[in-house]
């Protein structure tokens, strides 16, 4: 069963060769509001080679969000090209004064680089028309370029990129301010389908993950630290683990303490993964817990179950929440909702192939391979850490195997770099599947106590959010809440938001849509309580919290705008049947959520049996983001969201007793398998803001359509996540 | 440490290993082929999917001295020369991946699917994908490009006959 290879993909087995040569690009400012360190001096995102064959450099990471196909798909639309002669290449460096900022993240790689990548198009295709002019003695006024051509309105005359680019390279850097960028109906790859340049790799297996990396007289490496956070190491039987097959050496190392960089283990370099895995079973650690985490899960359960309408820390106190409380006349509703630990589960567990060469004269030299979003802060980390110049330091950026979030911190590189050096080798260090879940950062857990008054019209008049989060060492989790951008805060007079933290020491970090992939549950879920309370249309009801059309942020267009988020609300509500009836235990869920800022609207058809069995049979999606650059990656990416947001909402948790996490690999911590997969309609509106990134957003208001479903087909409210703890099965 | 002689993608190789070596880590770390993913190792994931003797395995749960002479084919093997299998150049052709890290386990389970079943029911690949996580929530993709492979392939049946 094969097929021929298309052109495009033998177009990509080719290398640059010959007289290549780089545009030399002018400095270039990024959009307003956004300030990035380093950006002063930036060229060569663009490079055209002899045969015609235009290589366009991605200089952000990809790790399945699909930036490194749409941001070369704006460098090529501007300049002209055709995307069938691009070549996508990985930048071969961190230099972020070269690149521009080079980290992924928050949604925000497509809104970062939208302009940038726009100046590096025009900038190349007015340097092309330049040369053009001279070589067709023709006023540039009279050229255009498309599809890797130069042409000439009003003649058959053209020329090639290829021709052109001897000329074309020695052409005046263009005025930023002079360049115009198309219109977007003249675009001919913005918003096309376009497959990720990356895709015969996938498929072919030879794919550029950071756990494929191999290099000469490789060692492979791994790394046991205590399974409560914070122990440190007192003594491990290491002359009996440098006996077992396999294995060349093991060290105990003393870290720093810091759990993003190096904490104390043991270290383990032999011939192969699987040896140095089986080596780690051998271990015997005695281990100082006195300072390690006594974390456990279901204390904190004990400690919300307790908690009042409103904490100690009042941080939103808008209107008065109190007068439409206490208004006999209004109905008060008061809810409690929990959501647990997750772990981001990348399949490509965390790695780094790392090669510390220790030179003559103090002069030496680290090369690093690692899948990670964040490459300049580990730049600026390892140039500290270890006394280097940037002379000294060789960073390649892999793709990687999911991140979701959690490819932000160093550990695994260090942990990588120091058994490098002690070994005197290059090492490959990758962590078992359990190590990932066991030294995540996870998304933390939490509750929420809120409540809120209804008048008699079925108005929402008040609404009052105590959120009760975590904190470790006095600092308080950045994803706590309460967030007064969010809806509906964002859009009510009378709001009360306060927070109350308990002390756990499990890491916590960003997880896809920090914050929002729990307050879009709790908000979102309690405000279809208050629409059936005051027995409103959910639909209508939204409409009327969202007021008249504006900005919710005054002349920040990446805040709510309540006519986008009207749009999207209707749209869904359209698409997905609102209002249509449904049998007996069927039921469908709206949900709306606003964040990084793109509006998204779902709509959840959902089977509920006598036995509990939830079946999603159909998400229905519509967002604003703007201009879609890649329709084909635009859909993959809420297609991916609703289906990532379901698995975590139908049966996954983490939890901790002792300061130890207690699941151990999947068959502790279920997955979304193809058969629960719901259907996914996409639809976008594509307004004429400028387009913004979604990784995220298609995540958060999943949970609430869902829960909303699930009332809709039984009366039953979740309040809890996931789905298995409130007796459902999926 | 004993050795083993293997035939991978056509090819006859020795490895010296320990015998209870899984297979997954012989191929990666040992014969340099690491198109076949490491994910949880308990086989529940199915990143790791290879044939042997043509049915789908879970190569980290297979030992080397299981699978001594016996013929397996890993994702590096499904394309011949220039020619992609069908599934591979439909899953380029429907953008199927997104980080893309499970996707060689998903194809090789798919191919082993449709040469027992060319004409499989969404059912059908539902049982035979259920083994195969993709984290980022490929399924839908997953499933059309696994139909549409089956169309062109019974095409090409047909047009032969």
């Amino acid at each position: 069963m094969n097929v021929t290879l298309t052109r495009r993909e033998l177009l990509k087995a080719g290398s640059i060769v010959g007289g290549g040569f780089a545009l030399g690009l002018p400095s270039v400012g990024f959009a307003e509001g956004v300030s990035l360190v380093g950006s002063a001096e930036l060229n060569a995102y663009v490079q055209v080679r002899d045969d015609g064959k235009i290589v366009i450099y991605s200089g952000s990471p990809e790790m399945g969000q699909g930036i490194k196909t749409s941001l070369p798909m704006i460098v090529a639309e501007e300049m002209g090209a055709d995307w069938d002669d691009v070549i996508v290449k990985q930048a071969p460096e961190i230099d972020t004064e070269r690149y521009g900022q080079q980290w992924t993240g928050g949604s925000f790689t497509l809104f970062l680089n939208w302009n940038l990548m726009r100046e590096m198009g025009a900038s190349a295709a007015d340097m092309f028309l330049s040369a053009a002019a001279i070589e067709m003695e023709r006023p540039k006024s009279e050229l255009r370029a498309i599809d890797s051509r130069v042409v000439h309105i009003g003649s058959e005359d053209s020329r090639t990129f290829a021709e052109l680019a001897g000329l074309a390279y020695k052409q005046p850097i263009p005025n930023k301010d002079d360049l115009v960028f198309k219109a977007r109906e003249d675009y001919r790859i913005l918003g096309s389908s376009v497959s990720q340049v990356d895709s015969l790799e996938i498929v072919t297996g030879i794919g550029d993950f950071g756990i494929d990396t191999q290099v000469e007289e490789m060692l492979y490496g791994s790394y046991e630290k205590c399974p409560a956070v914070g122990g440190r190491i007192i003594d491990a039987n290491i002359d009996d683990i440098k006996k077992l097959p396999g294995i060349i050496d093991a060290w105990i190392v003393i870290g720093n303490g810091n759990v993003r960089e190096l904490m104390d283990g043991v270290g383990i370099v032999g011939t192969d993964t699987w040896s140095v895995f089986n080596a780690r079973r051998a271990l015997k650690i005695q281990w100082d817990e006195s300072d390690a985490s006594k974390d456990s899960w279901s204390s904190f359960v004990a400690f919300a179950d307790g908690v009042g309408n409103t904490g100690q820390d009042v941080s939103i106190n808008n209107g008065d929440v109190e007068t439409a409380f206490s208004d006999p006349n209004n109905t008060v509703l008061d809810s409690f909702y929990e959501y647990p630990y997750l772990t981001h589960m990348c399949l490509e567990p965390m790695n780094c192939t790392a090669h510390f060469r220790t030179g003559a004269n103090g002069k030496d030299h680290l090369e690093v391979w690692i899948p990670t979003q964040s490459g300049p802060r580990f730049q600026k980390m390892a140039l500290d850490r270890y006394g280097l110049q940037k002379d000294q330091l060789t960073i390649h950026i892999k793709r990687m195997g999911g991140s979701f979030g959690r490819r932000t911190s160093d550990e695994s590189t260090i942990e990588a770099i120091e058994l490098s050096k002690r070994s005197g080798k290059p090492v490959k260090l990758t962590w078992t599947r359990e190590d990932n879940i066991r030294y995540d950062f996870l998304r933390q857990g939490g509750f929420n106590r809120i409540r809120g008054a209804v008048d008699p019209q079925g108005k929402v008049v008040a609404i009052e959010e105590h959120a009760i989060g975590v904190e470790s060492g006095g600092e308080p989790s950045r994803f706590n809440g309460p967030n007064p951008g969010a809806f509906p805060f964002s859009t009510l007079g009378n709001i009360r938001g306060s927070s109350t933290n308990y002390r756990m020491d499990t890491p916590v970090g960003p997880w896809r849509a920090p914050y929002s992939n729990t307050h879009a549950f709790v908000s979102q879920a309690f405000i279809h309580e208050l629409a059936t309370a005051g027995n409103r249309d959910h639909v209508e009801l939204l409409i009327e919290m969202m007021g008249k059309p504006r900005w919710i942020d005054d002349g920040n267009w990446r805040s709510m705008n309540t006519e986008r988020a009207v749009g999207v609300i209707k749209l869904a509500a359209e698409k997905g049947g609102w209002g249509s009836e449904m049998p007996e235990g069927k039921g469908l869920g709206l949900s709306f959520y606003f964040c990084h800022a793109a509006h998204v609207a779902e709509l959840a058809e959902v089977s509920v049996s006598k036995s509990g069995l939830v079946t999603l049979h159909r998400v229905t999606a519509a967002l604003d983001v703007g201009p879609i650059i890649n329709k084909s990656g635009a859909v993959s990416q809420v297609q991916g969201s609703i289906i990532d947001g379901y698995s975590a909402m139908a049966g996954q948790k983490i939890t901790m007793e002792n300061g130890r996490v207690e699941q151990t690999n999947l068959d502790s911590y279920p997955v979304l398998r193809m058969h629960q997969a719901p259907e996914v309609d996409v639809h976008f509106i594509e307004s004429d803001y400028d387009p913004t990134g979604l990784g995220e957003p298609g995540l958060p208001p999943l949970a609430p359509a869902v829960a909303n479903a699930i009332f809709a087909a039984t009366g039953r409210r979740v309040y809890k996540m996931p789905l298995i703890d409130e007796g459902f099965s999926v | 440490m004993p050795s083993y002689t293997l035939e991978i993608n056509n090819k006859r190789t020795t490895i010296q290993a320990e015998a209870d070596m899984p297979l997954l880590w012989v191929l990666r770390d040992k014969a340099g082929l690491t198109g076949s993913k490491y994910g949880c190792g308990i086989g529940q994931c199915g990143a790791c999917t290879v044939h042997v003797n043509g049915a789908p395995a879970r190569s980290c749960l297979r030992t080397v001295s299981s699978v001594a002479d016996q013929r397996i084919t890993t994702i590096e093997g499904l394309a011949t020369s220039n020619h992609l299998h069908v599934l591979q150049q439909v899953w380029i052709d429907q953008d199927v991946a997104q980080c893309g890290y499970c996707q060689a386990g998903q194809i090789m389970s798919a191919a082993a699917l449709l040469e027992s079943n060319p004409n499989p029911t969404d059912n059908d690949i539902d049982n035979a994908m259920s083994g195969n996580y993709c984290r980022c929530g490929t399924y839908i993709r997953i499933r059309k490009a696994i139909h549409t492979a089956a169309s062109f392939y019974n095409a090409a049946q047909e047009a032969q006959s």
